[in-house]
């Protein structure tokens, strides 16, 4: 591709990348050079000893890091899971011309544009089992008979951080869907409807095909977010009730910041990647298989 | 060019003149680390440490404040960034022996025996900062967990006087439920958290329990194991607010000062606020006693909650830190601020500027203070209430037996590197 002459991309590059592996390299390499130690926080990195497998060994046979991967992933699956949904049914709707559609992609947005930590508290103030506004719609509609902690149930905690956590996260799949809409060639809607396709048919030959890429991008996108998934999780519950919500990333944290060793730490930081890039690996493949001709 | 270099130049001179103007003699600036709920409140944070600024000029302190569950990160990710962030900081009374073993906090044992009587300060408030015989702080908030009672609906269900043993408190709280006083008469803070941990120390002193054997874990034994029963089985009841398992102390507080519950295990912080009428519906109904003990083991109970002010090994100022927390941790100002935090000094019991008001608290105080008893005293005490809070929370939400619970928490604290 390159003509003579012309300056050669690496040269472009280079700035970018040196930032690169300054910010993100060498933070990666000393985390894999870290796992395969016993490093403490505060010890210095001088006190740490070289422990093979160590880490990785204790890791993968604590029953509740495995515990808590499965919590992780049932999080992970289920929010994506309806955030996907979500996110094309309501990129559908706000596709069809109507009186206020300019409004309503506005408002749209406003979810995925609160922080984290806010949406974890409001979620939270409307879970709250005294006085939270869940309870109070609930009860007052008939549907519960009386008030009930939302977030103190083992059985009900998981799926209440779920729900707060598809409510501020639909917007950017509904957005990055409804983008592509735009794309969506107007004369095949006519031949296809010519031709005797319903709504559904249509969907599925026209609409699908257009929107299929950048969906799996914007899952992509969200599934790493929410193998990762901490922040939400520590100020909704803090992985309670009897570590019914502890998420892979709890251990992290608590290894490193809590318990002190880095070393254990970042073993349990290098799991969590691994699992990410299993699934990105998997997306890849059907990316590549489901590309539209 | 040259007018962008003349603007420096400028700028710095002002900055220079700036500087040299703000400071009579030497200007020195700390910065301390306090939490911001229980105990002293913030207001009162910063009126003691505006006295000590008025009293030493040119002294700056940059007051920080964060809730105690990010206390203790804030303390170690500053000291693993360089260690220079905070001179000064507040601790649990859990924390000194990781600290002692990483270096964290200075060593100030010859300034403690130079300058303190420590027989004038109670013994329970020296355990957060002594480890293995050194100092590694001055004690500053002498804090246990009391029983609370709402007198109105004890005197309605006949009760005359406040339950002496924990038995006692079901059979009261079965009562008040019985007449409908209350739906839950008992509310607790048993959120996955450290609070949890002190509810369940606190029943398992009164059981007369301890929690390891000849150094091996024994939490599935004696007094622990009959906390975590009488927990578990107070749920089963239905006495205990149900939502206790997802309370922390200040929802705790929130419920009984609203009235919606007879009977509440709190901090001292509690007695104040349930009585401020800006933040209570029940101002004079509140009762108070050392949380009860158990027949043929313990008269009371109480878990020692303490926490003290240190200077961090890496902190520049260590003299002017030293001054500021001798100032903070002084009879004088402890008594001025008496009101949500009792002061370590024995003498101020005694004493009608602090007595005043609050008698009652500071009744159960004496009785309290006297039996106050340490959560397992371990470098891995971070790991082991983190044991322990999941698996006291296995049983009180039903997926395990405490006995089941707590077996596992042994093994898990066996495990432990």
């Amino acid at each position: 591709m390159q003509r003579p002459g012309s300056i050669s991309p690496w040269r472009l590059l280079a700035p970018m990348l040196a930032i690169m592996a300054a910010v993100v390299g060498y933070p990666v390499v000393q985390t894999i050079a870290l796992a395969f130690t016993d490093a403490r926080l505060l010890g210095g990195l001088g006190s740490a000893h070289w422990v093979g497998l160590d880490n990785f060994i204790y890791a993968l046979t604590d029953a509740n890091f495995l515990s808590a991967t499965a919590h992780t992933l049932y999080f992970a699956i289920l929010s994506v899971g309806f955030e996907t949904l979500f996110g094309v049914l309501v990129a559908l709707l706000l596709n069809e011309k109507f009186r206020g559609r300019t409004v309503c992609r506005a408002l749209l947005v406003l979810p995925w544009a609160l922080p984290t930590i806010v949406n974890a508290i409001m979620w939270r103030l409307i879970y709250q089992p005294d006085f939270g506004v869940l309870n109070a719609v609930l009860t007052q509609t008939g549907v519960l008979s009386g008030y009930r902690g939302w977030l103190g149930d083992p059985d009900s905690a998981m799926n209440a951080v779920v729900l707060a956590d598809v409510w501020k996260n639909y917007p950017l799949v509904a957005l990055i869907v409804l983008a592509a809409l735009q794309n969506a060639p107007a004369d095949l809607y006519e031949a296809a409807r010519l031709d005797g396709a319903g709504a559904f048919r249509r969907f599925q030959v026209v609409t699908w095909p257009v929107i299929a890429p950048p969906l799996l991008v914007a899952i992509v996108l969200r599934s790493i977010e929410a193998l990762k998934v901490f922040d939400i999780v520590y100020v909704m519950t803090r992985g309670g009730p009897a570590s019914a919500t502890k998420t892979m990333s709890f251990f992290v944290y608590e290894e490193s910041f809590r318990f002190l060793r880095v070393g254990s730490g970042a073993s349990y930081a290098l799991i969590v990647v691994l699992i990410c890039m299993v699934l990105v690996t998997v997306y890849m493949r059907l990316l590549r298989h489901g590309q539209p001709a | 060019m040259l007018q962008i270099k003349s603007w420096i130049g400028v700028v710095g001179l002002a900055a220079l003149a700036g500087t040299v103007l703000a400071s009579p003699g030497h200007a020195e600036t700390l910065n301390a680390l306090f939490m911001a709920q229980a105990a002293y409140s913030d207001n009162d944070v910063r009126n003691m440490t505006h006295d000590f600024e008025k009293a030493n000029p040119g002294t700056t302190v940059n007051l920080e404040f964060v809730p105690y569950e990010a206390l203790f990160d804030k303390i170690v990710a500053s000291k693993a960034a360089g260690g220079s962030g905070y001179d000064v900081v507040l601790y649990d009374v859990i924390w000194p022996a990781a600290f002692a073993r990483d270096g964290v906090l200075r060593d100030v044992t010859d300034r403690v025996k130079a300058n303190i009587d420590t027989a004038k300060v109670f013994d329970g408030a020296w355990s957060t900062s002594l480890f293995d015989g050194k100092y590694y702080g001055l004690p500053w908030i002498l804090d246990t967990k009391y029983l609370f009672y709402n007198t109105d609906m004890l005197a309605k269900a006949g009760i005359a006087t406040p339950p002496k043993t924990w038995d006692e408190l079901l059979a009261d709280a079965k009562i008040i439920k019985d007449k409908k006083i209350v739906d839950y008469p008992i509310v607790w803070s048993w959120s996955q958290a450290e609070a949890v941990v002190c509810d369940y120390a606190t029943i398992t002193a009164a059981h007369g329990g301890t929690y390891y054997n000849d150094g091996k874990p024994a939490f599935d034994q004696g007094g622990s194991l009959d906390a975590v029963k009488y927990m578990v089985q107070s749920l089963k009841d239905g006495v205990s607010n149900p939502n206790s398992k997802e309370y922390l102390e200040e929802d705790v507080r929130k419920v009984f000062s609203a009235g919606n519950a007879a009977f509440a295990l709190n901090w001292t912080y509690a007695y104040a606020k349930a009585n401020d009428p800006a933040e209570s519906k029940i101002v004079g109904k509140v009762g108070v006693v050392p949380a009860p003990g158990v027949a043929g083991h313990t008269e009371a109970s109480a878990v020692n909650g303490s926490m003290g002010l240190g200077i961090t090994a890496g902190s520049s100022h260590p003299d002017l830190g030293w001054k500021y927390i001798s100032f903070l941790t002084s009879q004088e100002v402890q008594n001025k601020y008496a009101q949500l935090s009792l002061p370590i000094w024995k003498s101020s019991y005694d004493d009608p500027a602090v007595t005043k008001g609050q008698e009652p608290l500071v009744a159960a105080a004496k009785t309290a203070i006297s039996v106050m008893s340490l959560r397992p005293v371990t470098p891995s005490y971070q790991e082991v209430s983190t044991i322990l809070q999941a698996q006291i929370q296995n049983a009180l939400t039903d997926k395990a037996t405490p006995d089941a619970a707590l077996a596992e928490a042994d093994k898990a604290a066996a495990r432990l590197r």
